[in-house]
């Protein structure tokens, strides 16, 4: 035994250490650092803008070759509702859907399959207050991302469809709520991937399940009945596309913008409940 | 100090810890040892608040850790090495963690001189070794200059330098009036760096108590005695009442009689001795002797 004799207490440690008070903003300051050290995150946040302009700047560029070759009547109808649509189709939606849902995903695998998340409880044991940190750290990113995404669309499919005289200002009917659409579709995914992640925490699970939740289980439902229809509009593709633009006259099912929010807003809530409140009480 | 208080955590129809009470004081490094799947790594999750208990608890002065809004003040802990981001730089997870606990970013810095990874800060965790790993684990334990510091398996990986550099600094954070709880399955880490023990198999406390009373636990004590003329020499200490071994060396292995006795009876019978070499039973020995029953996995066990 070398035990020392006569020990130096210098840092008196067993007085409680003088401590900052617990403020939420070093939390959201700390998971700020942490999406935007990893390469992954621009990386991703790139592939998604790449991935919806191919997808809207293709569509413009094929209307805008079509458009003179229409009729009158037909070249008035696409600038009524055509061109509006171009600046962020139903593809552009889905690939903004499954990129941004998958970096909020990342956020919260990455520390649960890395084995992170210990690290992060063991730093801060308030694991809800984490979470909390983390969705709202992901919601401000994605949303300033779905933003800007959505308007630099809008801006350059417009601006190829003004070739032809074609294209839709920001005063032109159903331009603002299109956009205000797109926009908010980018937190929303994130949420869901998020609180799906949360849940499953598995990254392979997580894929599959996504995968089959939004674009495997929507083909497989009829659009002819009323039941499947119901479950049809409660995916988060549907409502987008009810809060963007008019519903045909024709539906045979129709259902109210206020509904399609409603089922954004539980998308986005019932993701964030679990994104948060899972954390509690699972052994890590 | 940690208090451990009637621990208990079953998984399924296993249980990992029965009904454990020990404390472990400041002003020491206390080891925790167990052979593989004693429990250590479940108790020190617990302590953390990671794991929760099936029953019993926990308080690390005096308060439940999963009760603090933050912990890195009161608690400094590496459990695992790999608990790491791979895609992030040293310096970013060191910056992320200080920011959560609003410890200044210089600290950081600090800590990364303090363990030796200053000129890797900038690269990522991913293209560490095991040993640098162990490095960013202590620096993240230090980061917050806490009072309390547990470590689970910390000399894994580290080369001899490491290993000679992490003991010096838990004696260094123990003088300092800190709690230091060092995890090892390899007694032979624990027999020049730790004060107290505690010991642990298959999740039953064997032990609490500081090195040297641990050590005397061990049975096989003997001397051994090099001398040019061993023919004279054995019967007489057979003789005295000990049992001598002759080593394939030429040495004598004495059981039985210490060496100061051994040193008399040569000098009586005009005998040289060359070497007098006491072995006190090593830590080792005792510590597989007491765990000898509660050994998890046994190499070549029959079922």
């Amino acid at each position: 035994m070398t035990a020392p004799t006569t020990k130096k207490m210098t840092a008196v440690p067993n007085l409680p250490p003088l401590e900052p008070r617990a403020r939420f903003a070093d939390l959201f300051a700390a998971e700020w650092i942490k999406l935007w050290s990893l390469r992954s995150t621009p990386w991703a946040f790139a592939a998604t803008v790449v991935a919806v302009l191919a997808t809207t700047i293709a569509g413009a560029v094929g209307d805008s070759q079509n458009y003179t070759t229409y009729d009158a009547p037909h070249q008035e109808y696409f600038r009524m509702f055509g061109a509006v649509g171009d600046s962020f189709s139903s593809g552009a939606a889905t690939m903004l859907i499954l990129g941004v849902g998958a970096i909020g995903a990342i956020t919260v695998l990455g520390e649960y399959t890395s084995g992170m998340i210990r690290t992060t409880f063991t730093a801060v044991p308030a694991r809800r207050s984490v979470m909390a940190a983390k969705v709202a750290v992901v919601t401000v990113a994605t949303t300033v991302f779905g933003v800007a995404l959505v308007l630099v669309s809008y801006g350059v499919t417009q601006a190829i469809l003004s070739g032809d005289h074609a294209s839709a200002g920001l005063g032109h009917h159903g331009v603002i709520r299109m956009l205000v659409a797109s926009s908010v579709l980018a937190p929303v995914s994130a949420l869901v991937g998020m609180g799906l992640a949360a849940v499953i925490r598995h990254s392979v699970l997580t894929i599959v399940v996504t995968i089959a939740l939004f674009f495997i289980l929507p083909s497989l439902l009829d659009s002819q009945k009323h039941l499947t229809v119901s479950i049809l509009h409660m995916t988060i593709l549907q409502a987008w596309g009810r809060i963007g633009f008019e519903q045909s006259t024709t539906a045979r099912f129709p259902w109210t913008v206020t509904g399609a929010c409603l089922v954004l807003a539980i998308w986005g809530l019932v993701s964030l409940v679990l994104a948060i409140f899972t954390s509690n009480h699972r052994d890590q | 100090m940690i208090e451990v208080h009637e621990l208990t955590k079953r998984y399924g129809r296993k249980l990992a810890v029965n009904n454990l009470s020990f404390t472990v004081n400041p002003g020491q490094v206390t080891g925790f040892l167990g052979p593989n799947g004693a429990g250590k790594s479940t108790t020190l999750r617990m302590i953390l608040g990671l794991h929760t208990p099936t029953s019993g608890s926990v308080t690390i002065d005096g308060r439940a850790f999963r009760s603090l809004p933050r912990g890195m003040r009161h608690v400094g802990a590496l459990l695992d090495a790999g608990d790491v981001h791979g895609g992030r730089t040293a310096r970013a997870h060191l910056r992320a963690l200080a920011r959560s606990n609003a410890i200044p970013s210089s600290r950081v810095e600090e800590v990364l001189r303090e363990v030796g990874l200053a000129d890797a800060a900038n690269r990522r965790i991913g293209g560490f070794s095991l040993g640098m790993r162990q490095r960013l684990g202590i620096a993240t334990a230090l980061l917050g200059d806490p009072p309390v510091l547990l470590f689970d398996e910390p000399l894994n990986g580290l080369d001899p330098e490491g290993v000679y550099w992490v003991r010096g600094l838990f004696r260094r954070l123990a003088a300092e009036g800190r709690t230091v709880f060092v995890s090892s399955h390899l007694m032979s880490e624990m027999e020049h760096t730790a004060h107290q023990l505690i010991v642990l198999g298959r999740g039953e406390l064997i032990a609490a108590e500081s090195v040297a009373e641990f050590a005397a636990r061990g049975t096989d004590r003997s001397v051994s005695v090099r001398t040019p003329d061993t023919a004279a020499l054995a019967p007489l200490l057979t003789a005295a009442g000990a049992s001598v071994e002759r080593e394939p060396d030429g040495q004598l292995k004495v059981v039985g009689l210490n060496s100061d006795r051994i040193a008399e009876i040569a000098f009586e019978h005009r005998i040289l001795l060359n070497e007098l070499t006491n072995h006190t039973s090593s830590l080792e020995k005792a510590f597989m002797e007491l765990t000898a029953d509660s050994v998890e996995y046994l190499a070549g066990e029959t079922k």
